[in-house]
Formats: C-alpha cells, sequence, structure tokens
C-alpha cells in the first residue's frame, strides 16, 4: 500500500522539479550569434520571421533586402542610448543607401503613435519594422537597447553589436561588406 | 395640473433609459488597468514598474482614457499595439500554459483526494457503529428487563 502511494508522489517531483528546470534554462539569452560572428563565422539570421512595417501597411523582413547590405538597428524611442544613436544610424543608411544597402529598424516595444514621433523628431529615412512585444530581437539573443546586427549580400549575419554603434565600428565594418559582390 | 400629467411620462422615459445606463461600459482608470497590465521591458505589472516603458505605457493608457475608452477598449488598444503579452494573464501556449494547467491540476487532485477520504471514511462508519454495539450479558439483560418492567407500573 506505502510502495503504491510512492509511484505518484515521485513522478508529481520529477515533473516539479522538470519544470523548474525548464524555466530556469529557458531565460538565458542565446549567445550563438556572438560566438559565431566574433570567430569571423557567417551564419543564417536567426529567424526568416516578418513582421508589421512601422507606419503602413502590411509586412517586411529581412528577405525583402536580398543582395543588399542591411545594418538591422533595434531601437525604442524610450531608450535614451537608442535616442543618442538615431543620428549616427541615421547618417549610416544615408551612406549605405548611396552603395547597395540600407538600415532596417526594428522599433520594439512601443506604441506606433510614439514611435513614428520619434521617426519625425530624428528625421529618420530608414525602413522599420515593429517588434511589438520583442518576440523577434529575443531570437537574435538580444540583451538590451540599443543593438545592431549587419546581414551580408548574401543573407548571412556578419556582425552583431550588443551596445550603440559607434562612427568607428561602422567604419570598420560596412565598408568591406559593400565591396562584396552579391 | 400639467407636471401631474408629464409626471408618468417622465417615470417611463427614466424607465427606458436606466437599462441602458446601467448596461453602459464604465470609463477606464489608469489605477485599475495598471495591475491587469504588464511592464513589457520589466517583467513585472505596470502598478510596480518605474522603467521607461512602463511610464510609456502608462502615458498611451492615459490617452485612450482621456478619449473615453471603456476598459475593455483600452485592453484591445493595448494588445493591438503591443501584443497579448501585454495583459497581466500567461499565454495558453508553451511554457506558460502550465499557469492555467497546474492550478486545474491541483484542484482535481484536491477533489480526487477529498472524494477518495469521503469514501473510506462512510465504509469506516458503519462498521465501527456495529463493532460498537456489544451485545448485554444475562444478568445485565435480566436487570434491565425488571427495571423496563418497573416503570410500566
Amino acid at each position: 500500500m506505502r510502495s503504491r502511494a510512492y509511484l505518484p508522489v515521485t513522478i508529481a517531483a520529477a515533473l516539479l522539479i522538470g519544470l523548474l528546470a525548464y524555466g530556469l534554462t529557458s531565460t538565458g539569452a542565446d549567445t550563438t550569434l556572438d560566438a559565431a560572428t566574433a570567430s569571423g563565422e557567417r551564419v543564417a539570421p536567426p529567424t526568416q520571421g516578418s513582421l508589421p512595417v512601422l507606419g503602413g501597411q502590411g509586412t517586411g523582413s529581412l528577405a525583402d533586402y536580398k543582395g543588399k547590405v542591411v545594418l538591422v538597428n533595434v531601437w525604442a524611442s524610450w531608450c535614451e542610448p537608442c535616442r543618442d544613436e538615431l543620428p549616427l544610424i541615421e547618417k549610416a543608411h544615408e551612406m549605405l543607401a548611396q552603395r547597395g544597402g540600407t538600415v532596417l529598424g526594428i522599433d520594439v516595444k512601443e506604441n506606433s503613435g510614439a514611435a513614428l514621433e520619434a521617426i519625425e523628431e530624428f528625421g529618420l529615412s530608414f525602413p522599420n519594422l515593429r517588434d511589438r512585444d520583442g518576440g523577434y530581437v529575443r531570437e537574435w539573443g538580444q540583451t538590451g537597447y540599443p543593438e545592431s546586427y549587419v546581414i551580408d549580400r548574401k543573407g548571412r549575419v556578419a556582425a552583431v553589436r550588443r551596445l550603440p554603434v559607434t562612427q568607428r565600428w561602422l567604419d570598420e565594418t560596412l565598408p568591406p561588406l559593400l565591396d562584396e559582390p552579391a | 395640473m400639467m407636471l401631474r400629467r408629464l409626471l408618468p411620462l417622465a417615470l417611463l422615459v427614466l424607465a427606458l433609459l436606466a437599462p441602458a445606463a446601467l448596461g453602459a461600459a464604465p470609463r477606464a482608470s489608469l489605477t485599475d488597468s495598471e495591475d491587469e497590465v504588464m511592464c513589457l521591458e520589466c517583467g513585472t505589472a505596470l502598478n510596480v514598474s518605474n522603467s521607461a516603458v512602463a511610464d510609456q505605457e502608462r502615458e498611451f493608457i492615459a490617452e485612450l482614457i482621456a478619449q473615453g475608452k471603456s476598459k475593455q477598449q483600452v485592453k484591445a488598444a493595448l494588445v493591438e499595439e503591443y501584443g497579448p503579452r501585454v495583459l497581466a494573464e500567461p499565454s495558453d501556449d508553451g511554457f506558460e500554459l502550465t499557469a492555467w494547467l497546474v492550478p486545474l491540476l491541483a484542484a482535481a487532485a484536491a477533489l480526487g483526494l477529498v472524494a477518495f477520504t469521503a469514501g473510506r471514511w462512510r465504509r469506516a462508519r458503519p462498521a465501527a457503529a456495529d463493532a460498537g454495539d456489544p451485545a448485554l450479558d444475562v444478568d445485565d439483560e435480566r436487570r434491565l428487563d425488571a427495571e423496563l418492567a418497573a416503570f410500566d407500573r
């Protein structure tokens, strides 16, 4: 009788421990991209998903920019470092646009009204998508704001920046990729 | 005289309008909404969040309230702008499904335990009742009969 009672208790305890372990391990950021790009490797983007276009109709994705060098910039108007970085990102877009590239902004966790106000305030001319709850950038192993990812002409991730970009980082990262054939 | 004639009409109008007034959705308030909305960046309810994201969410809710939106309309607009995770209730897929399932399973287990215990208790009682009623010995039975007979006299 007593041994029969042990079985469900053991199963319940094992399930509880498994649940706790899953909860703990599923919250950490994925560092696969960082490790790959740090070793000079180029990898496929972690997601090919599409997102709603900010201030427009329909959806957009990286696939829309095939053959271009894309600087993906993760930003939000409530993020002060993002606001400080936006003028530099706009400048980078102007340079990229002349050489077959673009910036693709991913506006995260804010209402479209606030995001559009910031676009007007900073005079941003690059396209933007909306990651309403941050689920898209989480797949890129996002750890903070702002962040930038550089996609080469073959659609592979060539660089990851987990901090605000600097002019030096842009100068070292973008021109070599722009010189590569599609 | 005129007032007396208008009184039934006024009462009729009031009777017709009352259900509509009661059925109308009440206007939302920020304090009432804050504990049901999540700060997306902090992962806590909005009423205990002080981050910039939380401030922007509060500002968005305040704008909707100023437009006269009901609580349900505010929640719908929040989901439209921020996605379903903005509401302080777990989603019904993936790991968060356990937040719905665990209380249900716990309640089912508790009910099962109560039913099992009650069944055992009910089965045990008649047996105890039978066992607790021993027969009188011959002397006691004779004395009892004598005393009962004394009452009859």
